[in-house]
């Protein structure tokens, strides 16, 4: 066995300057970004009116409250709320389909391999990037206000907002395609069309109905709250509920919500590992 | 010169020919069946939601007009004709940004500063028992699935009407989402360096700070920029239910039919959203090259 040859460490300073002496700026970076954080902290506590009085006086209010959330009970309502759910389930599922449906063939618009001209493609990402900068809740109020309270404008609110996120999405996965195929269906005399229906939609099918899925299982969780003003659904109730201070029955619906979106997760994850096989993606 | 093709005599070709038919009626079977079920499936849904194509058809018209009406000006010119009447609350309005972005800061700090501490716990490989894992797992399960504004409803109660409430809520909401995606990143690091801490004789937290947390800052500084940013967006709604921010303007515009304010405040709200997008994309980039994960 040799022998390690010994380390002399004024030896390795010589050596190595980079590693031991740091210009002053690269040690000063971290630093100065944590002081700046903080102090940005500071100023926003300071500005958005937060003091330890009221941090305590509304924690002993919540433990308040969480007592009296205990035990969970839906009261006589229960019915109620098992067809809030459901409302709530189907507007995640038309919302996010009606989005899919619309959104694929923007989305061919907005990819590079399609459309080369950044003319038309620009043009098409700003409209999408400015949907997708409205939250689903701005967009449920719009529609409110087109065809009324009910569950129908949470259809709509969501189809919209996603919309937005399919067209990014769906744009990205064609981008990143192989163009192998695309180019032998072009050799075998197809046109664009064909191109697009043989050569990329068998590749990007499977990746977008994984997204898709995906989708549903993230707007079970927004389909709840846009019921807040007044897109029907479970939100609606839980609103309704908090504003009266019926905790039992807000604990309850809380449950709800949390079973149903788990029992979501479940299907989807399981229907996409089904689709794109046990690589994970998205 | 014509090539020769090899034709296959009759028989083998009916037996290769009909295993062909089978296997695409198979599959062709296949789809219709789940064409079918998804078909089902959407109508059950249609009527849960009470969609109605009579109404949506009928006031399709309404949603036109009411882009039409939101950037006109209530001396019946389009918005952008007089610039300055268009926003003329913006002094206001942009004050109200500032604290919809301030909101959404300190939430996430707040809810990035406990996710970390939390997440190690939350990981495969590096919990210290596993009974403390499913625990934290729970718990940062129940932080993400109830919607912040859910959360912002209660907390408004407890804690009064004011950002505060927003600002915990969201705080709350983070740390059960960028727990999770933490966690994710820690249990895909090389567990050789930990090792090699480990035999030095260091205890969990050295290894936690030695080995892990070099392989795992970029990962985290990354995902709570982009967390950031979309509790931007969740910060301009939280107005809506009484936590602060630009959303209270924006419900009270809308619910009072102030349409040309409607439109300047979506605008600045776009506009906000924007620039922090560009901005922490920027700032992801500057930081950690191209190996910054999206």
């Amino acid at each position: 066995m040799s022998k390690l040859p010994s380390v002399n460490s004024e030896e390795l300073r010589a050596r190595y300057p980079a590693v031991f002496n740091r210009p002053m700026a690269s040690r000063a970076a971290v630093p100065a970004i944590i002081v700046a954080a903080l102090a940005l902290f500071i100023f926003g506590l300071n500005e958005l009116e937060f003091s330890p009085a009221r941090m305590l006086s509304g924690l002993k209010q919540l433990g308040w409250i969480v007592m009296m959330m205990i035990p969970p009970n839906p009261g006589s309502s229960l019915p109620a709320y098992l067809a809030a759910m459901g409302e709530t389930l189907s507007i995640a599922l038309l919302g996010t389909t009606l989005a899919a449906v619309f959104a694929l063939p923007v989305s061919l618009l907005a990819a590079r391999n399609i459309i080369p001209s950044p003319w038309l493609r620009f043009p098409v990402r700003r409209f999408l990037d400015s949907i997708r900068g409205v939250d689903t809740l701005i967009w449920a109020l719009v529609w409110i206000n087109v065809v009324g309270l009910g569950p129908f404008a949470g259809v709509l609110a969501i189809a919209v907002s996603d919309f937005g996120a399919f067209g990014k999405l769906f744009s990205e996965a064609i981008e990143g395609a192989d163009k192998k195929q695309v180019e032998g269906i072009r050799a075998s005399g197809g046109s664009a069309l064909h191109e697009i229906r043989f050569g990329l939609l068998p590749q990007v099918l499977p990746v977008i109905a994984g997204q898709v899925l995906y989708f549903i299982e993230s707007n079970t969780r927004s389909a709840t709250i846009i019921g807040i003003v007044g897109a029907g659904g479970i939100g609606l109730q839980l609103a309704e509920q908090i504003r009266v201070l019926e905790w039992q029955k807000v604990s309850f619906l809380i449950l709800m919500i949390l079973v149903a979106v788990a029992a979501i997760d479940l299907i989807s994850s399981r229907l996409r590992f089904a689709i794109i096989g046990r690589r994970a993606v998205v | 010169m014509p090539a020769a093709v090899s034709i296959l005599p009759d028989q083998q070709l009916a037996a290769l020919n009909g295993a062909y038919r089978k296997a695409v009626a198979k599959k062709r079977l296949r789809t219709t069946l789940v064409t079918a079920v998804c078909f089902a499936a959407l109508l059950m849904a249609a009527m849960g939601a009470e969609v109605n194509l009579g109404t949506f058809f009928g006031k399709i018209g309404n949603f036109a007009s009411y882009f039409d009406r939101i950037f006109t000006l209530d001396g019946g010119v389009r918005v952008w004709s007089d610039i300055g009447e268009w926003f003329w609350g913006w002094r206001k309005w942009l004050s109200l940004l500032g604290e919809t972005v301030l909101i959404s800061y300190v939430g996430t700090l707040v809810g990035a500063v406990l996710a970390f501490g939390l997440n190690f716990l939350a990981a495969e490989n590096t919990a210290p028992s596993a009974a403390l894992r499913f625990a934290v797992k729970r718990f940062m399960e129940f932080c993400r699935t109830v919607p912040d504004i859910v959360f912002a409803l209660i907390f408004v109660i407890a804690f009064g009407l004011g950002p505060m409430a927003g600002v915990l809520a969201i705080a709350i909401h983070c740390v059960g989402a960028l727990g999770k995606q933490y966690s994710e990143i820690v249990e895909n690091i090389d567990m050789k360096p930990v090792e090699g801490i480990r035999s030095t004789g260091a205890g969990w937290t050295d290894c936690m700070r030695f080995a892990v947390l070099p392989q795992v800052a970029a990962g985290f500084a990354s995902y709570t920029l982009l967390r950031f940013e979309i509790n931007v967006r969740g910060a301009s709604v939280m107005g809506f239910v009484g936590a602060g921010g630009i959303g209270q303007e924006l419900v009270v515009a809308v619910r009072k039919f102030y349409y040309s304010d409607v439109s300047a405040i979506l605008v600045m709200i776009i506009a906000t959203v924007f620039i922090i997008d560009i901005g922490t994309g920027w700032m992801r980039g500057r930081l950690f090259g191209k190996e910054a994960r999206s």
